[in-house]
């Protein structure tokens, strides 16, 4: 499954890590929010990187007091149709300040792309190729948002209003 | 009337290029009809019966003429020449071609007009009341908050795959034309002690399989608060919401399962988190959108024109202005509401030619402004009283003035096995065979208001559960069956009504509802009595003697 990162396709540092396989001494780990927060402390003292795959039907919250510890969060889309893991973004995001990398999985399509962004996620495991290659093209698709997200991009309603104020000066 | 300006036709531009990629895609095989399903849905296209089905928004109920001959160009060019306005103040065309679908929506994006979540798990077109901005004693015109509604859940990134679908419904007044007691969130705009507007909130009402009447969250929400409270609202459900069974999916459901308390608390909680982030709005920002609604230059005219005074002799134009025509807010101006029920017609349905020749003379009578309401019904907002003779022969002569405005033929139907995958039974027969039983005017008249809706299956398109009297079809061992409640109704005071006994065949549903009628004029204690007040004084039961003693 191609990983797009920073708008682009690159390989993945990170290995899924089973819920029941011995931890290896080293390398990039995501590791299921189950076996994570059994085996924090272990995880942490490795010397590769680490990452938790957190459920979409699991509060967000228990995962903050590592939010500083951990170099990514992957949310999962079990089918595309469920949309919860758009609000457990957000909540990381905007919420509890996560900045490193939160990263889409499951049924990712590029119909999401833009929901995605928006909502915060900044790493897509894409479920088709071509999808994935058309990453740039449909992240571009809309120029204009109706809702403010953490994502900073400038709201229609306060386009208006600038508009409006750069319209009166001088009048 | 709202004007979209630059930034909102952008919008609507870059998502009609969006669903015509989307549309190549499917046809050539890269989509696979379960990957699309979703994506059609929330640009408001069904696979039905025997075609697509596309569904049009139109916020909270408002057009403009250029509009509605636009609706009339797409039913002309790429339907069969009709629409069919629902109960959601959307219009659905029943023929259309898949491949021609973007270049329709092209056309409807010409003027401002989209299907943008018309269908699907998302949250639907914001509904209103059809009289907004010229019902006398509003609290103020409520399409300005449906419309920052409108844009702030238009392609939302956190709500567009909820559990299922969700509605939101404005009303203004006293008198509650929206419905808003069988939506997801209704909300009722008032003022405070210290003269603030605000929201009075509802929540988890819905028909369907499992209908709910909605109960209060909140009492009072600050203007400014509204789209952090409704956020809350949809963060809790997105979260907690049922996805494990699509019956159990909606709002209504988790509401009553986790019961208001518990469910207020939970959203509370979420509203003090954001309640004073960027989505608090601004004075300003509500300014501005209210700047962009504008409304007639009214006349200053009498209260009761000479053309007026004349018309009154003629006993069809006085039948017809008893129950089309309700008061304005400005003197000398009325709110004229268009039947589209003529007797054995199917509720709700346009000719091209018949929207054309509205939209004219909503250009010559009603400042170019039309509205839709949830009873099927069209209305013309703002027409000078001087005008409701001429205008009345005009509508006449299109079949658009049958005198039925809230009389018993005046009924709410939903498709049903005519065109509606999921039927149970046939719908729009039924209420073709009431409108004939109900055509004598002098009948209706002395019946007075009396609402009938009609639904094809469980799902209540039709809204039967609130019908006065409600009629819902069922299968039972591969025969069409209907099921009879009393005692409904979609108002401030709304209730879901009573089964009066068994199922009925197809060929006794209009029989039943005569017996029905007539046992209400033997019981009501007075002519004023309305149907529904007779029913709330002596329940079900003489009904259902009634109904079933010779059956
Ligand atoms: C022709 C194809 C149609 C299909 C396949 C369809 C499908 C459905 C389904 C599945 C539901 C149930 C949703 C639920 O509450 O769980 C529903 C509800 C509803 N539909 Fe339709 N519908 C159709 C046409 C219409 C039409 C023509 C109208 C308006 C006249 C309409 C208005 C509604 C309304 C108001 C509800 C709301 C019930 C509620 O509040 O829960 N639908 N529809
Ligand atoms: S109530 Fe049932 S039959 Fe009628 S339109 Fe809705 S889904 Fe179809």
């Amino acid at each position: 499954m191609p990983l797009v990162k920073g708008g682009k396709i690159t390989d993945d540092s990170f290995a899924k890590l089973a819920v029941d396989t011995p931890l290896p001494e080293s390398g990039d780990l995501l590791v299921p929010a189950e076996r994570f927060l059994g085996e924090a402390d272990a995880l942490l003292k490795r010397s590769g990187k680490v990452g938790v795959i957190w459920p979409n039907n699991r509060d967000i919250s228990e995962l903050v007091p590592y939010l500083g510890k951990i170099v990514a969060v992957a949310l999962v889309f079990p089918t595309f149709r469920d949309g919860r893991a758009y609000s457990q973004a957000r909540l990381l995001r905007e919420r509890y300040d996560y900045r490193a990398e939160l990263r889409a999985t499951g049924q990712v399509l590029r119909d999401q792309f833009v929901f995605m962004l928006r909502a915060g996620f900044d790493a897509f495991e894409v479920k088709k190729q071509a999808d994935a290659e058309a990453f740039m093209q449909t992240a571009k698709r809309y120029s204009v948002f109706y809702q403010p997200t953490g994502d900073g991009r400038i709201t229609a309603l306060h386009r208006r209003m600038q508009l409006r104020h750069s319209e009166g000066v001088g009048t | 009337m709202y004007a979209y300006d630059e930034i909102d036709r952008t919008l609507v531009n870059e998502r009609v290029s969006e669903f015509r990629d989307q549309v190549k895609r499917r046809l050539s095989g890269e989509l696979t009809e379960d990957e699309f399903k979703i994506l059609r849905l929330q640009n408001g296209v069904y696979l039905q019966l025997h075609a697509y089905m596309f569904r049009v928004a139109i916020p909270y109920g408002t057009l403009a003429t250029n509009q509605l001959r636009a609706l009339a160009h797409v039913a002309r060019k790429y339907d069969r020449g009709y629409g069919h306005f629902t109960t959601r103040q959307n219009i659905q065309f029943n023929w259309i071609k898949l491949a021609e679908l973007p270049d329709a929506l092209e056309d409807l994006a010409k003027v401002g007009i989209h299907a943008m979540q018309t269908s699907g798990n998302n949250m639907r077109n914001v509904t209103s009341d059809q009289w907004a901005g010229v019902a006398p004693g509003e609290i103020e015109d409520p399409r300005i908050w449906s419309e920052l509604i409108r844009q702030h859940t238009t392609l939302h990134p956190e709500f567009s795959f909820l559990p299922r679908k969700f509605k939101i419904a404005i009303t203004a007044s006293d008198h509650d034309r929206a419905a808003i007691r069988i939506h997801d969130i209704g909300l009722r705009l008032i003022k405070n002690e210290k003269g603030e507007t605000g929201f009075e909130v509802l929540v988890g009402g819905g028909l369907g399989r499992t209908p709910f009447i909605a109960k209060t969250i909140k009492h009072f929400v600050h203007g400014r608060d509204i789209l952090s409270y409704i956020e809350a609202i949809l963060r809790v459900y997105n979260q907690y919401g049922r996805r494990d069974n699509i019956y159990k999916a909606r709002i209504k459901i988790l509401v009553h399962e986790l019961g208001i308390e518990k469910f207020s608390r939970e959203v509370e909680e979420e509203w003090q988190h954001i309640r004073n982030s960027s989505l608090q709005i601004d004075d300003e920002v509500i300014e501005d959108i209210r700047s962009r609604f504008t409304y007639p230059l009214y006349e200053k005219l009498p209260h009761m024109p000479d053309e007026l005074r004349q018309a009154a002799a003629d006993p069809d134009f006085e039948a017809w202005r008893k129950n089309s025509v309700a008061p304005h807010k400005v003197q000398g101006y009325s709110i004229v509401t268009i039947s589209l029920k003529p007797t054995g017609g199917p509720p709700g349905d346009a000719t091209a030619e018949q929207m054309d020749a509205l939209a004219d003379l909503a250009d010559k009578y009603s400042f170019g402004e039309i509205r839709v309401g949830h009873e099927q019904n069209l209305t013309l907002p703002h027409v000078a009283k001087r005008d409701l003779p001429a205008l009345w022969k005009a509508l006449d002569k299109l079949g658009l003035a049958t005198p039925n405005v809230n009389l018993i033929s005046d009924i709410i139907a939903c498709p049903g096995l005519d065109y509606c995958s999921l039927a149970n039974a046939r719908s729009i027969p039924i209420a073709q065979e009431l409108t004939r039983r109900f055509a004598n005017h002098e009948l209706a008249n002395l019946i007075g208001r009396l609402h009938i809706n009609i639904s094809g299956c469980i799902n209540a398109c039709g809204h039967h559960h609130v019908g006065h009297i409600g009629i819902l079809g069922v299968e039972k061992n591969g025969e069409e069956v209907y099921q009879i409640t009393i005692g409904g109704r979609a108002d401030e005071n709304a209730a879901l009504g009573t089964l009066i006994g068994p199922g009925v065949k197809f060929d006794e549903v209009a029989d039943v509802v005569e017996d029905i009628v007539e046992a209400y004029l033997a019981l009501r204690e007075r002519p004023e009595e309305l149907f529904m007040d007779t029913v709330k004084r002596l329940g079900v039961e003489p009904f259902k003697e009634r109904v079933y003693a010779t059956r």
